[in-house]
């Protein structure tokens, strides 16, 4: 009976199939599955990174990237960028006399004026941003020093704001709205731009205020406190020490941009990621009429000088700038791709002459002792 | 003994009192117990045993209110886990903080959680045990009842009396009182305990117990004196005292173990001394074993490096941050006031970076190594290849975390017996009175057996046709042993022998007919003379079958074992035996027929007729040897050892049926079908050092107390005193030099050799001997000595009848075994307690020694020479050293040493030569060693050479060597289970070791060391972002990610990957690492996990996080960006940076791989997605909300990820494809391999070792192996004799070296 099941062949193979031998039911032994996934057989793909195999990747990568970073550089070359430095460090610089009587305290402003000439006409929206240097807002006591629930509109953190606001938190028992050391150094110059006429004539160019801020963020993040009138609701609390307007008086021309929800003070408030950065102030929305939005000639930028930078050794710019798909003026990104691309060409050429050369060797491998 | 009195309260000064009092009590060397029940029904604290520990188990570590505290406590003591929390409460230190308190204690938390949970579930798994083992049932004596009431395990107490059935389980320690078997015998299992299935005796303590009334527990008025609990499983030194002072002396032969299974005992009482966790069984209950592995070892020095590399990266940030503060003029608007001075703020700054940096100190990698370690052995214990059929037992590992071990070893130490060989002992000759018996027909019968599988069609065709011959039925046996034989290692069913040693194979021998004959004269010599002198020849035999610890048990009433489901195809019906036997019988004939015809020439042709002539000729009369054997009765013979059940088997053979086997009486039958009795006096057990055992019997003739003693042949041949009688002439007094011809020519065919000795002890002797040996038994300290001392004096003067010599098998596959693992350049070791003839011819056989191979013997006398051959060997080892420069050829030199030599070249100040000597072999085998100098020889290589090495062996004796090793490795096999309990990884034959490590440890090794680098490298590569964005700003700790996606990242979207990374990859399959072992060597030495590979992938990730930091950056630069806007690419690209770089390593991909790592991304996104839209107000400063949208919406996100991924993994995977182009690593020629279909890959591979080995020894490998047949002249013919000690008395040094260059195989 053990015999008569017994077969030879079938068992002479390497893997005996779990076949029930002599009553002893499968159930019952010990033996592992015989499955792909425990026998760690599963179908797999094996790529080996050889010179042939890989050749192509090289080319493709070349070929797609080096029209891409064609493409970046000329949109990057095609926006025009003017940038003009109004920090009054030289003596003979405009602003000189406002930037060396600075004073937080002083109410009436420090008004300066600088001419500059654009060469080329700007077309489109043209963007005006305000830029600073050796402005550290990624420090971490500084970006942490905010209360993002009393900006969304809670009542509670607005009487009692968070911890983090520390100093700025409460002045004489009462909250500062809005708190923390961000708000508290929001940018305060003003700037008026004019297009000077040939004639001498200043012809005021209108400055667009709202639509600077990222949607979500004044529709969503930033809310300001409940009630119909802005003063009642921000009457427990007081203003920032450096801040000559109280919040819901940042904007006289417009109620609707006042308080939490003030584009400029929402823009500042997301901090930036680098020392030197810029920030949008005003958009110079396209004509409808004109061929172009700023034409060439002389403008004149007319600064209301009271944010204090020399202090710690910072720069003050006005940046106008044309916008494409890819932002603002930056070379980099179609340089870095067009050099990137080109050498995984030149790498696919060198590989493709080392598998010339090496090829055919997978045969005669010789696995050292 | 009733005490009337009864306190009502107690005072808590008593109880106080108590308490100390049990706390001596317990502490005390002996334990004095008496009976329980005089007191039942008192008061827990009146109980007399009250202080010992009841059978309650409680395996648990924790308790439901406990588990926080305890299971924390626990977790504390990993210093990862004190890193981690030291770096939270450091966050909650307002001056030094980098992210909000709460979000610094996610990780550990998690990190925490996972492991309670996994502790949890492993402790209530453990509860779940223990309730259902307390609970368990069990007969108590109750006094009240005057019976046995059932009750639980945990009601046992000390001082009770436990009754136990027939396959009942003993429920704590007993001291056996009573036994229904009229001989007070007790059979008990031990499986459970240390695996050995043999049936072992227990007997009642003598005197206590009288047959005719019972035993009435009551009546029990003796105190047990017993030592303090101990873990010896084989040793128990306790005595009984009576009432009227007489001391009875009891040891562990009269102790029930916890955990043993009664057999073949109807029942027994038995009184607790032991209970609970006091018992012999819970105390060697110790939790799995713990070792740290070679590459952990590596990566805690590399943990540390990273610890500096932290704390450099942490200066640099204290430092700039100083230099930022004084390079400040004025106070700008975004500096809050602060009140520190610039130094003390920078001291801080330091400790916000480490919290900043800390994950640079890559904690989740233990956890992460940890996962996929048990991914790995569910792996290697799934594999179908690693399990064996015949005991149905799979691979088992042990020890947990050392698995990549079995990817880095260069030494093996490997036990001969049961290791390379089967263990199971086939008896093949024997010389008596200095004649020898050559047994030729067993010879060619174990031959057939292994012939291939050639003419089993021929067999199965025919077996319908019966054959019943007179043959037949008397090779019954013979025939059975064939077809199982067979299907030994084929058929489930009939394979899993239910005993451990009746494996049919060594159950029969074909009696040599010369032998017959002279048996057959001297018993009707015997007969006729009816003299009172036993003839050599019988009591040769009559040795075999006395002198022994064999249990007979019938076939009928074999025992069932715990997996009787597997055993149902094992029939009971006696009658069905039969008629399997007949019809295997017939297809034996059908064998041998065959054989016949095609085989004409054949000597067994003279033999079988031979045979068959006397028995139809009836030459024996009635007692025909075997037929008295067979047939009717079905004996089975279960031996300690496996050398005792081929004895055993020989002697029925030849018709000394031992047919059965009580503690005073020993029956046996002789060939004449008398039945002899014999009076047990007294059995001298074998041990180690005496290296012999002995019986001493009352002949029921003669009535002569007969010592029949056995043992190794040189501790028999020293203890030789006169020749066997005066009346031999005078050219057979050399019957010892005879034999010891014999005995080498035994030991050079590979055999076992045993020497039988007799002697015949007068009534005085043994009288006086007997007062001593009684005192021995008795005693308590240095009770082993003592008894050994008795039988030492008792073993003297021996006569010599005769030796044997027992054949033990290879095991399948280990010539290819041990060459594969020689050319995966392992040095493979035998240590052996063998004379050094076998273990060279066994080291021939399974091709460790080669013929071409320079051997070098080394058997010195003494120190002095020792020296010397140890410096000439060197000197001769270096110069051909040094001539193999020049030779093209692989010719090795192999070393063979004795223990003797061995002990000297040990001793300190030869070990270094002897070290030096050693790792110039390419084999080194040493005999007659002990099992502390196996665990000397390992340790002294593994330190000296700082080499891994791995012992392999199956029995106690190698327990040393195993738990020496790096890796100890037992094999389940014949000799119990104390090796497969020391052991980390538990194999059931030695072939497996060929897949275990060249496979799996190949594969274990290859993806853990992979995995640690890409994890070192990964939290490197990461963390370094947050670094260099420290240089803009102002180096004040700002973390230009989201700290929850941060964590996240490490925690989720990063973790599965590498873990998947080191459990599924396969860089080479398993067929071309076998094929190829030289593959092997890749992990040998630093292996891929090195200070290289670790350096450059820390600089690869520095250089990658460089990239991924300064191309976003580039592209940011001067913009209107914020903080969280600029660092959500880099977050990103580090991902797909990450993630790709492991796409490079990753050899092949499955499904897993795919899902793991499109997971992975489709994770990062979704989650990053779902946290942007929905986080308004929380996680302030660093608001996420909707800016992972506002990203993804603009294209220059996705240019930046595209190329600064390509920049980042561009060189890495240049250096890839430069390298396996230009100069390919084995590895990679394997991988290649791969790909090929398997045909055109054998065919490869048999051409590039043809091509390598030129025709030497390398191609040997793919013909069959033909180990040297011992009736061939053998290699050990070409090797000088070894010298022996009594031969050459003065001259004390032998040193030969001898090479013998064998005709090249073609």
């Amino acid at each position: 009976m053990m015999a008569s099941s017994y077969n030879a062949k079938e068992e002479d193979g390497h893997h005996p199939g779990s076949s029930n031998h002599g009553g002893t039911g499968p159930s019952s032994s010990k033996k592992p599955d015989n499955t792909a996934f425990k026998q760690q057989r599963l179908p797999a793909w094996q790529p080996i990174l050889t010179a042939g195999t890989v050749l192509p990747a090289f080319f493709i990568i070349g070929l797609i990237f080096i029209p891409i970073g064609i493409g970046l550089y000329v949109t990057s070359n095609n926006i025009k960028e003017f940038e003009i430095d109004y920090t009054g460090v030289e003596p003979d610089s405009p602003c000189y006399i406002c930037a060396q009587n600075f004073s937080w305290n002083s109410t009436t402003p420090c008004i300066c004026t600088v001419n500059f000439t654009l060469q080329q006409p700007f077309e489109n929206n043209v963007y005006m941003y305000y830029g600073l240097s050796n402005f550290y807002q990624n420090h971490r006591r500084y970006v942490k020093s905010r209360d993002d629930k009393q900006l969304n509109g809670d009542l509670n953190n607005l009487e009692d704001p968070s911890s983090d606001c520390e100093p700025y938190r409460k002045i004489g028992g009462k909250a500062v709205a809005p708190c923390g050391a961000i708000a508290n150094s929001l940018f305060n110059d003003t700037l008026d731009l004019s297009y000077v006429e040939s004639n001498g004539t200043l012809n005021s160019i209108d400055l667009q205020r709202k639509g600077i801020a990222w949607w979500t963020d004044k529709h969503v993040k930033f809310k300001n406190p409940a009630g119909s009138n802005l003063s009642v609701a921000f009457q427990n609390t007081v203003m920032p020490v450096n801040w000559r307007n109280p919040v819901y008086n940042l904007d006289p021309s417009d109620p609707d941009n006042n308080g939490f929800i003030n584009e400029d003070f929402i823009v500042w408030m997301r901090t930036a990621a680098l020392p030197t950065f810029r920030k949008l102030y005003r958009i110079i929305p396209k004509k409808s009429g004109a061929a172009s939005t700023l034409p060439s000639g002389s403008y004149r930028l007319k600064i209301a000088y009271n944010y204090p930078v020399l202090s710690f050794d910072g720069r003050k710019r006005m940046i106008l700038s044309t916008i494409s798909w890819m932002g603002g003026k930056n070379p980099f990104l179609g340089i870095a791709y067009i050099t990137v691309g080109s050498i995984c060409f030149f790498l696919g050429i060198v590989l493709l002459i080392i598998n010339h050369k090496y090829g055919n060797r997978s045969s005669s491998a010789d696995i050292p002792n | 003994m009733r005490d009337g009195r009864t306190m009502s309260w107690r005072s808590p000064l008593a109880l106080v009192r108590d308490a100390l009092h049990g706390q001596r009590a317990r502490e005390r060397e002996l334990r004095s117990l008496v009976s329980n029940l005089p007191y039942e029904g008192l008061g827990k604290g009146k109980l007399p045993n009250r202080f010992f520990s009841s059978n309650t188990i409680k395996t648990t570590k924790y308790s439901l209110l406990t588990f926080i505290p305890i299971n924390l406590f626990e977790q504390f003591h990993r210093l990862a886990n004190i890193y981690f929390v030291g770096l939270a409460i450091l966050n909650f230190i307002p001056v030094v903080n980098a992210f909000q308190p709460e979000v610094a204690l996610i990780p550990i938390c998690v990190i925490l959680a996972l492991t309670a949970l996994k502790d949890a579930w492993e402790d209530f798994r453990r509860y779940q045990s223990d309730r259902k083992v307390n609970n368990t049932p069990c007969s108590i004596y109750s006094r009240r009842e005057k019976q046995f009431l059932e009750r639980r395990w945990k009601d046992v107490q000390v001082g009770d009396f436990v009754k136990v059935v027939c396959n009942e389980i003993v429920p704590a320690d007993l001291l056996l009182l009573c036994s229904s078997d009229p001989n007070g015998v007790c059979h008990i299992e031990t499986a459970n305990l240390d695996g050995e299935t043999n049936l072992k005796q227990r007997t009642v303590v003598s005197g206590l117990c009288t047959m005719d009334r019972g035993f009435e527990p009551e009546s029990f008025n003796s105190i047990v004196v017993c030592e303090k609990p101990n873990d010896n499983l084989n040793h128990f030194k306790c005595f009984v005292e009576k009432p009227n002072k007489e001391k009875l002396g009891a040891g562990i032969e009269s102790l029930l173990l916890r955990g043993c299974t009664v057999r073949n005992t109807d029942h027994a009482v038995g009184f607790v001394v032991y209970a609970g966790h006091e018992t012999k069984s819970m105390l060697n209950n110790s939790g799995s074993r713990s070792k740290r592995s070679k590459l952990e070892r590596k990566l805690n020095i590399d943990v540390f490096f990273c610890v500096i590399l932290l704390f450099a990266m942490c200066l640099v940030g204290s430092v700039g941050h100083y230099i930022w503060l004084e390079s400040l003029t004025g106070s700008p608007p975004y500096l809050t006031p602060d009140s520190r001075s610039n130094s003390l703020a920078s001291f801080h700054m330091f400790f916000t970076m480490i919290i900043l940096l800390q994950i640079l100190i890559p904690i989740s990698l233990y956890l992460s190594i940890e996962l996929v370690k048990i991914g790995q052995i569910f792996f290697i214990i799934n594999d179908v290849d690693l399990y064996d059929e015949e005991t149905d037992s799979r691979m088992q590992c042990r020890a947990l975390n050392i698995t990549e071990d079995l990817g880095q070893i260069d030494y093996i130490f490997s036990d001969k017996t049961g290791t390379l060989t089967e263990n199971k002992m086939v008896f093949r000759r024997c010389s008596i009175m200095g004649t020898e018996f050559p047994h030729k027909e067993n010879a060619i019968r174990l031959a057939v057996l292994d012939e291939p599988e050639a003419e089993e069609e021929i067999i199965f065709n025919h077996r319908l046709q019966s054959a019943q011959t007179g043959w037949s039925l008397e090779a019954e046996d013979v025939t059975s042993v064939d077809t199982s034989r067979h299907s030994r290692s084929k058929v489930v069913g009939m394979a899993q022998s239910d005993v451990a040693f009746s494996s049919p194979l060594e159950t029969e021998v074909i009696p040599d007919q010369n032998l017959v004959r002279q048996i057959s004269r001297a018993e009707s010599s015997s007969r006729r003379g009816g003299s009172r002198r036993m003839d050599p020849y019988l009591d040769f035999f009559l040795a075999l079958a006395i002198c022994n610890t064999v249990v007979v048990s019938m076939a009928t009433a074999r025992r069932r074992r715990a997996c009787v489901s597997s055993h149902s195809s094992q029939t009971n019906n006696p009658l069905e035996i039969l008629s399997n036997l007949v019809k295997k019988a017939s297809s034996f004939i059908q064998r041998k027929s065959t054989r016949i015809r095609t085989q004409s020439q054949d000597p067994v042709i003279d033999s079988v007729r031979m045979e068959s002539t006397a028995d139809t000729n009836g030459v024996s009369q009635s007692d025909r040897p075997a037929a008295a054997a067979a047939g009717s009765e079905d004996l089975y013979y279960e031996a300690e050892s496996p050398d005792e059940a081929a004895l055993v088997y020989a002697a029925r053979a030849y018709g000394f049926v031992l047919l059965a086997r009580t503690p005073n009486n020993v029956a046996v039958r002789l060939p004449s079908g008398q039945v002899l009795d014999f009076e047990v006096l007294d059995t001298l057990t074998f041990d180690s050092n005496r290296k012999r055992m002995s019986v001493l019997v009352r002949h029921p003739i003669t009535k002569e107390c007969v010592l029949y003693t056995k043992g190794a042949d040189y501790a028999i041949m020293e203890l030789l005193g006169t020749p066997y009688a005066e009346h031999l002439s005078e050219n057979q007094k050399n019957i010892a030099s005879d034999t010891q011809h014999h005995l080498d020519s035994y030991a050079k065919e590979g055999l076992r050799t045993l020497c039988i000795a007799k002697k015949v002890v007068s009534e005085d002797v043994y009288r006086s001997w007997l007062v001593n040996r009684k005192s021995a038994l008795a005693a308590i300290d240095n009770k082993e000595e003592l008894v050994m001392d008795t039988a030492v004096q008792m073993e003297t003067n021996l006569t010599l009848l005769g030796a044997t010599g027992i054949e033990d098998r290879l095991q399948e596959s280990v010539p290819d075994t041990t060459v594969a693992l020689r050319e995966a350049g392992i040095h493979v070791w035998v240590l052996t307690g063998d004379k050094p003839e076998t273990a060279v011819n066994i080291g021939y056989a399974c091709r460790l020694l080669e013929e071409e191979d320079l051997l070098i013997n080394m058997s010195c006398k003494n120190k002095v020479t020792c020296t010397s051959s140890l410096d000439c060997n060197l000197e001769e080892v270096r110069r051909y050293d040094e001539d193999l420069l020049n030779v093209d050829t692989m010719p090795s030199i192999s070393l063979v040493i004795d223990g003797h030599t061995l002990t000297m070249a040990l001793s300190p100040d030869l070990r270094d030569r002897f070290v030096d000597l050693a790792k110039r072999c390419r084999t080194v085998l040493c005999c007659r060693v002990t099992p502390l100098q196996k665990s000397e020889v390992v340790k002294l290589i593994r330190e000296k050479l700082k080499v891994m090495t791995l012992a392999v062996g199956d029995g106690a004796n190698d327990v040393n060597m195993i738990q020496a090793a790096d890796v100890g490795v037992g094999i389940s096999g014949q000799e119990g289970m104390q090796a497969v309990m020391a052991s980390d990884f538990a194999i059931s034959r030695f072939k497996h070791l060929k897949k275990l490590l060249l496979v799996h440890g190949h594969w274990c090794y290859t993806r853990l060391a992979n995995m640690i680098i890409y994890f070192f490298y990964k939290n490197v590569a990461y963390v370094n972002l947050l670094f260099w964005y420290q240089f803009y700003c102002g180096f004040t700790g700002t973390a230009m990610i989201d700290y929850w996606l941060m964590i996240f990242f490490n925690l989720f979207f990063t973790s599965t990957p590498p873990i998947m990374f080191g459990i599924f990859d396969k860089d080479v399959s398993a067929e071309v690492l076998l094929g190829v072992p030289e593959l092997y060597r890749t992990g040998q030495g630093k292996g891929e996990y090195n200070f290289l590979t670790f350096w450059i992938s820390i600089l690869d990730a520095f250089y990658q996080s460089l990239v991924c930091f300064f191309v976003p950056y580039w592209a940011y630069k001067d913009s209107d960006v914020d903080i969280f806007t600029f660092g959500t690419p880099m977050n990103t690209v580090s991902l797909f940076t990450i993630l790709l770089h492991l796409s490079i390593e990753i050899k092949s991909w499955t499904v897993v791989h795919w899902i793991i790592m499109l997971g992975s991304v489709g994770l990062y996104f979704g989650v990053t997605l779902f946290y942007s839209a929905i986080c308004v107000t929380c996680n302030p400063p660093s608001n996420p909300y909707w800016i992972f949208e506002s990203q993804m919406g603009d294209p220059m996100f996705y240019l930046i990820c595209t190329i600064s991924t390509v920049v980042a993994l561009l060189p890495r995977y240049t250096f890839h494809v430069l390298k396996n182009s230009i100069s390919p690593s084995p590895l990679l020629q394997g991988r290649e391999l791969d790909r090929m279909d398997p045909s055109t890959r054998d065919q490869w591979i048999r051409e590039w070792r043809g091509f390598r080995g030129g025709g030497g020894g390398q191609v040997k490998r793919y013909q069959q192996s033909t180990p040297p047949s011992p009736t061939q002249e053998t290699p050990v013919d070409f090797l000088p004799e070894f010298l022996n000690d009594d031969e050459i008395p003065d001259d004390d040094f032998s040193l030969n070296v001898t090479t013998h260059q064998s005709p090249v195989l073609t």
